[in-house]
């Protein structure tokens, strides 16, 4: 095939995949958080039990007016949704949904770390929001975020480098390749640590101490309207897809299964992902939110001792089987 | 980020001229000017979060020479620590102290031309001993990834193992360094930390003074008892 033709069609679906699975999953969640709470959920927009509510909401945030405060710093406060946005589409890139080179956007050789720092560069965009937007309550937003990020990008780290230790490549596409079903019990610390890091990265209940709307109001985000809101909603969406891809491919072994890998190997990653999407959403309607120093003292004295002894035991059984 | 430097491959047997510019070497020169554009709007920007703004951008045009100078290990743990968590310490900083919207006019300082005379020694220092060190040194851009993980893992492991062992015990002397200051300032202050978890987990009966005005629990012998 013409290697423009490849790439335009790999970045089309990519581009698609980043359109669509963050409104699935913000639709499931309205559905199954309803369910959770003896309710019904959206009903009527779309006809059939309300598929169509987000897409209600799109147009609704589209009509809306943009406001930007008097007092904010106009360019910074326009710019920061694209910065918190944009980076969860790079980051698809390069997250494989099945085996060979043909199933990845694009095959990074320092994979691992291109994810994870782009997805660090994500969290600028609440820095930025929260500081333009000359606001107390943003401010203190914006440095919640900062200090959330500081605490939970470490563990996320030193999870993601025992993976890489356990393949010896810090390939996604490699580490899948290398991956035995064993892992998955050797890994199954590191997994858990970094899923729930990740979960604090986005800033997801039970750590959305940075958007606690009955405190702060909505954070970094309380003086945006329009479409300008719904970027950033949309952000913590795709970071959802992200989170959760990126956890399947890392430690759930991907597009590996059980039986029947020839030619499923997406069904594999898709279901996957989808369930710990719907883990995200379980976590958010089931546990109270945490005190702010209650999620420092969470990383700094459990999830990074736990993470170090990952690596710790990582090292020692690779060291033993070879 | 010197270890860049390490990984190239010579090719010097081929000539190398600068008047036919290839593709890469004007992206590089064009980055690399975007780069010192942003740079020097960091230090002459009198908006303090633009500053550390612009600092993100200088940052990642480096990232982006090394990009194209093929080190994408080196490049991607740039934008990790110096995009994600410097800069972001940075703003945390500037947020918890003080971050003006607009212009702050004190921040200018008066030493700016000795700034100014000791960065243009530094960076002429610089440019003088790299230029002068790797003059005949090229990177072979079409052939295999001179600074792929592979071949940086294998470099500083095998002939950089004891600076790099050394700089891991200068992070330590600093690690233990900060965790000194801090614990030294903790010891002096007098007044207990607002909202600390002493003040709502203490285990203490409730006497007269709990109950009483907020005052009464400044004394700082008891708050260490609590906790």
């Amino acid at each position: 095939m013409n290697d423009v033709l490849d790439v335009a069609l790999r970045l089309l679906v990519v581009f698609v995949v980043f359109l669509t699975f963050p409104l699935i999953i913000g639709q499931t969640e309205h559905k199954v958080m309803a369910h959770m709470q003896g309710r019904l959920g959206p009903m009527y927009a779309g006809g059939f039990h309300g598929w169509a509510q987000l897409v209600a909401d799109g147009v609704k945030f589209a009509q809306k007016e943009d406001v930007v405060p008097a007092g904010a710093d106009r360019r910074i406060f326009q710019l920061a949704p694209a910065v918190a946005l944009l980076p969860y589409l790079l980051v698809l890139l390069a997250i494989p949904i099945g085996p060979g080179e043909g199933a990845v956007g694009e095959v990074v050789d320092a994979g691992i770390f291109f994810v994870l720092a782009v997805m660090g560069v994500g969290v600028l965009g609440s820095l930025m929001a929260g500081w333009a937007s000359a606001n107390k309550f943003s401010l203190l937003g914006g440095l919640r975020t900062a200090a959330q990020l500081l605490a939970y990008e470490l563990p996320m780290l030193l999870t993601a480098a025992s993976v890489a230790m356990a393949a010896g490549t810090v390939s996604i596409p490699g580490i899948l390749d290398a991956f035995e079903w064993w892992w998955l019990p050797w890994q199954i610390v590191g997994a858990i640590v970094f899923f729930v890091a990740g979960l604090a990265e986005l800033q997801r209940p039970p750590f959305d101490m940075p958007v606690a709307d009955s405190e702060i109001i909505f954070g970094a985000y309380t003086e945006y309207t329009g479409l300008r809101f719904a970027l950033f909603l949309l952000a913590e969406y795709a970071g959802i897809v992200v989170l959760c891809g990126l956890t399947t491919v890392l430690f759930l072994g991907g597009w590996h299964g059980p039986w029947g890998a020839d030619g499923l190997g997406w069904v594999w990653t898709l279901l996957k992902t989808a369930v710990l999407a719907f883990i995200v959403i379980w976590l958010r309607v089931t546990y109270p939110r945490l005190r702010e120093d209650q999620l420092q003292k969470f990383s700094w004295t459990l999830l990074v001792p736990l993470s170090l002894a990952q690596i710790a035991l990582t090292g020692i059984v690779k060291v033993v089987i070879q | 980020m010197s270890s860049a430097s390490t990984v190239l491959t010579s090719a010097a047997g081929e000539t190398h001229g600068f008047l036919s510019p290839t593709g890469v070497e004007i992206a590089f020169l064009l980055v690399g000017l975007v780069t010192f554009g942003a740079a020097l709007v960091t230090v002459t920007t009198k908006q303090l979060v633009h500053a550390a703004l612009w600092l993100v951008v200088a940052l990642g045009g480096l990232a982006v020479e090394y990009l194209l100078l093929t080190a994408e290990f080196i490049a991607w743990v740039q934008v990790l620590i110096y995009v994600g968590s410097v800069v972001v310490l940075l703003l945390f900083g500037l947020m918890l102290t003080r971050a003006p919207i607009g212009r702050s006019p004190d921040a200018d300082s008066g030493n700016r031309w000795a700034a100014l005379l000791v960065a243009v020694a530094a960076a002429a220092a610089l440019v003088w001993v790299v230029v002068d060190a790797f003059r005949t040194t090229w990177i072979d851009l079409d052939g295999p990834a001179a600074g792929s993980t592979e071949a940086t893992g294998a470099s500083l492991f095998q002939n950089w193992v004891l600076p790099f062992e050394a700089l891991s015990v200068l992070l330590l002397a600093a690690l233990v360094g900060a965790i000194v200051l801090s614990r030294k300032t903790k010891a002096e202050m007098s007044s207990p930390p607002v909202n600390s978890r002493t003040a709502t987990k203490s285990s203490r009966p409730v006497t007269e003074s709990s109950q009483s005005v907020p005052g009464a629990r400044t004394n700082p012998a008891e708050q260490e008892g609590a906790s």
